[in-house]
C-alpha cells in the first residue's frame, strides 16, 4: 500500500471530481439515450430537434415482444374493445397482437451462448494456467506463445475457413458449434490472465496444503481456487463481454435456431416503419445481464484489474 | 518423535547440482540446525526431507522407514514455512485445524486439540480473527499452531524467523526454543544465521554449495572448524585465518610465520605449501614482548571488550582484548596467540588434525 506524501488540496480534489464525472456524462449519454428513447413513441423518438422531454410509453417494449397485423377499421370494430393494455396501445394503428416475436428465444440463445462459453473458457484456462504456472510443461514458453498468437489477427480473418468447417462439421446455427467458437476465441485471454493471477499465489500455500496432508487436486480447489476467485471473476467478466456481445460470427454462423440477440435486434426495425423505440427497447434489455453480472462481480473486478499488482 | 537419518542424499536440478552427497543423522528429540549461505542447499535438503522435492539420489530415514520417494503427506512431517504460508481465506481456527479436518477428525474433537495448541502458544484471543490483519509474531504463532496441532514426527522450519523483525525474533528465537524443550519433538531448522543457530541448535549442520562441511554441536564447531569456510562462516567477527608457507608432520608443536615462532596444538597429520592458520579474536592477547608484530588500524568498542583489527604480513587479524587495555591506531604491538585454541589447515582448506581436535574431527 502506498500513499501520497501530500493530502491533495480541496482545489485538485475539485478538478478531479469535475474530470471524473465529466467523463461519466459522456460515456453515460449514449447509453441514457438508449433507454429514453426505449420509452418514447416511433413518433417521439425521430422528432427533430431531439425530444429530451417526453410523454413515456411502452410502446416499443410491446413491438420488441409481440409480431403484430394490421388490418382494416372494420375487422378492427368487429374484434371489440381491447382486453389487455399492450393490446390497446397497438390498437392505435389499427394492428392486432398475432403472436409472441422471436426476441425472447434470441435473448435466452445469447444467455446460454455466453454464459455457456464463459464457464468452459474460464474452467479450461484455470486448469492450463495453473498447469503453465505450476508444472515443468515441456516447451511452456513455446507453448503459451502459440496460444497468444491465437490473437494475432481479428478472429474474423477465419471466418470462411470456420464457417465452411461448420457447415462440414454440422455445428452451423448451434449453441454447441457457437460456444465452442466463443471458447476457442477466448481462452488464450483466459489462459494468460489466469497464468498471471496464479503465478501471484505463493507456492508455499500449496505446499502447506500437501503437508498437511491433502493431495494436489485438493490443494489446487481448497486453497488455489478461492485465492484466484478475483482473478476467475475478472476474467470471467472479459469472456463473457466478449461472447455476449460478438456479432460478427453470430451474423454469419446464425440465422435461426442459435441466433444470439445481436444480429437479431437490427432485424426489428424492418418490421414495418423505423421501430427505433423497439429496438432501443431490445438494446436496453440486452444491457442489463452484462450490468448485472459486472456489478456483482464488481468488487472482484476493482482488485483484478490491476492483475494483481497491489496484492498484499 | 522420530530419528532421521539421511545417506548420500544428492539432488539435481538439471545441470546444476544443489544439495551433492550429504548424510548425516538427527537423534530423536534433537534440535537440528541446517546452517550456511543462501544457495548453499540447506533448503534443498529441508525440502527433500519433507517430501516437496525428490532427491536425485540416497535414501531418507524417517523412525527407521525409508520415505525419500513418498508424497509428503505421507511422512507425518510438520513444516513452518519463512513466509508462514497461512490460508489467506481462512481465519486462525480454520488455519489450525486444517491438518485435522484433512484427517477427518472429528468436529468437537478438532475444537478441543485446536483450543489446547492456542493455549500452548498464547493465541486464544485471536482464534477467530482472520490472519490478514496479525503481527509478524501473531503469524508466526499461528504457523506453528499449525505444525503442532498434529503432534508430527518432526517439525521442519525454513527460516521461520526470517521474516520478522530484528527485535522480535529474538524473543521468537527463546519461545521456539523453550516450545521444543517441551515438547521434545525432532526439529530440524533451516537458517543462515550462524548466531541463530548457534544459540537454538543442539547440533548443526554447515553446508556449502551443496556440500556438508561440518556436523556437530554448536561448541565443537566453534572451537574447531573444519574447513576454514566453516572457520570464516561462525563466529563474529569470524576466525582470523593467516596464510603461510610452510610444513607440519606428525608431533609438530610449532610454526613459523614472519620468522616469529607460534607454538601449536601437536599435529597428528600433517601437510606443506601454503597453509592457514585460524585463531578465533578471543584467544588473541597483545603483547609488546610476542614476536609477531602487527599494526593496529582500527578499534571498535563493545563494552566490556573492544575488537581491535590488525595489519600482519599474513593478512588482516581481528583480536577481541578488554576494552580497558590501551589500543592505540597506528601504533606495533605484538600478537600472542593461545597455543591450545589453534586450527591449521592444509592447503585444500581442511583442517590438520592435532591432540585438540581430535575428537571433534575424526568422527567425520
Amino acid at each position: 500500500m502506498s500513499y501520497s506524501i501530500t493530502e491533495p488540496s480541496s482545489r485538485q480534489k475539485w478538478i478531479a471530481g469535475g474530470l471524473v464525472i465529466a467523463y461519466a456524462i459522456l460515456t453515460l449519454l449514449p447509453l441514457a439515450w438508449i433507454i429514453a428513447t426505449g420509452f418514447k413513441t416511433p413518433a417521439d423518438a425521430i422528432a427533430y430537434p431531439p425530444k429530451v422531454l417526453f410523454t413515456p410509453s411502452l410502446e416499443g417494449y410491446v413491438n420488441l415482444f409481440t409480431s403484430r397485423s394490421r388490418v382494416t377499421p372494420e375487422d378492427l370494430a368487429a374484434l371489440g374493445p381491447p382486453t389487455t393494455w399492450y393490446d390497446s396501445i397497438v390498437r392505435q394503428y389499427d394492428m392486432v397482437i398475432t403472436g409472441a416475436s422471436r426476441y425472447g428465444e434470441r435473448f435466452l440463445n445469447s444467455v446460454i451462448i455466453g454464459f455457456g462459453s464463459t464457464f468452459l473458457s474460464v474452467f479450461l484456462g484455470t486448469i492450463a494456467a495453473y498447469a503453465f504456472s505450476r508444472f515443468k510443461v515441456p516447451l511452456k514458453d513455446d507453448l503459451l506463445f502459440f496460444i497468444l498468437s491465437t490473437r494475432m489477427m481479428p478472429p474474423i480473418a477465419v471466418a470462411i475457413p470456420i464457417f465452411l468447417m461448420y457447415r462440414q462439421l454440422g455445428l452451423s446455427d448451434t449453441h454447441l458449434g457457437m460456444i465452442l467458437l466463443y471458447t476457442a476465441v477466448n481462452l488464450s485471454l483466459s489462459v494468460w490472465l489466469l497464468k498471471g493471477f496464479i503465478d501471484e499465489i505463493p507456492i508455499e500455500y500449496e505446499e502447506a496444503a500437501l503437508i498437511d496432508g491433502y493431495t494436489r487436486f485438493q490443494a489446487f480447489y481448497k486453497v488455489v481456487l478461492p485465492q484466484a476467485a478475483t482473478g476467475i471473476a475478472s476474467t470471467a467478466i472479459f469472456c463473457l463481454i466478449f461472447a455476449w456481445n460478438e456479432y460478427a460470427f453470430a451474423v454469419l454462423l446464425t440465422s435461426g435456431t442459435a441466433q444470439t440477440a445481436p444480429p437479431f435486434i437490427p432485424t426489428i426495425i424492418g418490421a414495418g416503419g423505423k421501430d427505433w423505440p423497439a429496438v432501443a427497447a431490445g438494446a436496453t434489455l440486452f444491457l442489463l445481464p452484462i450490468m448485472v453480472f459486472t456489478i456483482l462481480l464488481r468488487k472482484h473486478l476493482l482488485r483484478g484489474i490491476t492483475f494483481g499488482a497491489v496484492r498484499k | 518423535m522420530a530419528q532421521i537419518v539421511i545417506k548420500s542424499l544428492r539432488k539435481e536440478f538439471g545441470a546444476f547440482t544443489a544439495v551433492q552427497s550429504s548424510s548425516f543423522t538427527i537423534e530423536d528429540g534433537e534440535f537440528f540446525m541446517l546452517l550456511g549461505p543462501s544457495g548453499c542447499g540447506k533448503t534443498t535438503t529441508l525440502r527433500m526431507i519433507a517430501g516437496l522435492e525428490l532427491p536425485t539420489a540416497g535414501e531418507i530415514f524417517i523412525d527407521g522407514t525409508e520415505v525419500s520417494q513418498k508424497p509428503a503427506s505421507q511422512r507425518d512431517i510438520a513444516f513452518v514455512f519463512q513466509m508462514f504460508a497461512l490460508y489467506p481465506h481462512m481465519n486462525v481456527r480454520k488455519n489450525i485445524s486444517y491438518p485435522l479436518v484433512s484427517q477427518g477428525m472429528k468436529r468437537d474433537q478438532v475444537r478441543a486439540k485446536v483450543n489446547e495448541v492456542a493455549e500452548i502458544l498464547g493465541i486464544t484471543s485471536i482464534l477467530e480473527k482472520p490472519v490478514g490483519g496479525l503481527s509478524g509474531g501473531d503469524r508466526q504463532r499461528v504457523a506453528l499452531g499449525r505444525a503442532i496441532v498434529r503432534d508430527p514426527a518432526c517439525f521442519l522450519m525454513d527460516e521461520p524467523l526470517g521474516a520478522l523483525d530484528a527485535e522480535f525474533r529474538e524473543h521468537m528465537a527463546l519461545e521456539l526454543r523453550a516450545l521444543h524443550d517441551r515438547m521434545r519433538a525432532t526439529t530440524v531448522y533451516v537458517t543462515h544465521d550462524q548466531l541463530e543457530a548457534m544459540q537454538m541448535g543442539d547440533k548443526i549442520v554447515v553446508m556449502n554449495h551443496g556440500v556438508v562441511e561440518q556436523f556437530g554441536r554448536p561448541q565443537e564447531i566453534y572451537d574447531w572448524p573444519a574447513t576454514t569456510f566453516v572457520a570464516r562462516f561462525i563466529g563474529s567477527p569470524a576466525m582470523n585465518l593467516l596464510n603461510f608457507d610452510g610444513m607440519v608432520g606428525n608431533g609438530s608443536t610449532q610454526v613459523t610465520l614472519s620468522d616469529a615462532a607460534i607454538k601449536i596444538p601437536p599435529m597428528i597429520s600433517g601437510a606443506s605449501g601454503p597453509l592457514t592458520l585460524g585463531v578465533r579474536p578471543e584467544h588473541i592477547r597483545l603483547d609488546d614482548a610476542a614476536p609477531l608484530k602487527a599494526r593496529i588500524k582500527a578499534a571498535e568498542y563493545l563494552g566490556t571488550t573492544q575488537i581491535i583489527t590488525l595489519d600482519t604480513p599474513h593478512g588482516p587479524v581481528k583480536a577481541r582484548i578488554a576494552s580497558d587495555q590501551p589500543a592505540t591506531i597506528g601504533d606495533t604491538t605484538g600478537l600472542a596467540f593461545d597455543p591450545r585454541s589453534i586450527t591449521l589447515f592444509d592447503p585444500t582448506g581442511h583442517a590438520l588434525i592435532s591432540e585438540a581436535n581430535q575428537k571433534v574431527l575424526s568422527h567425520g
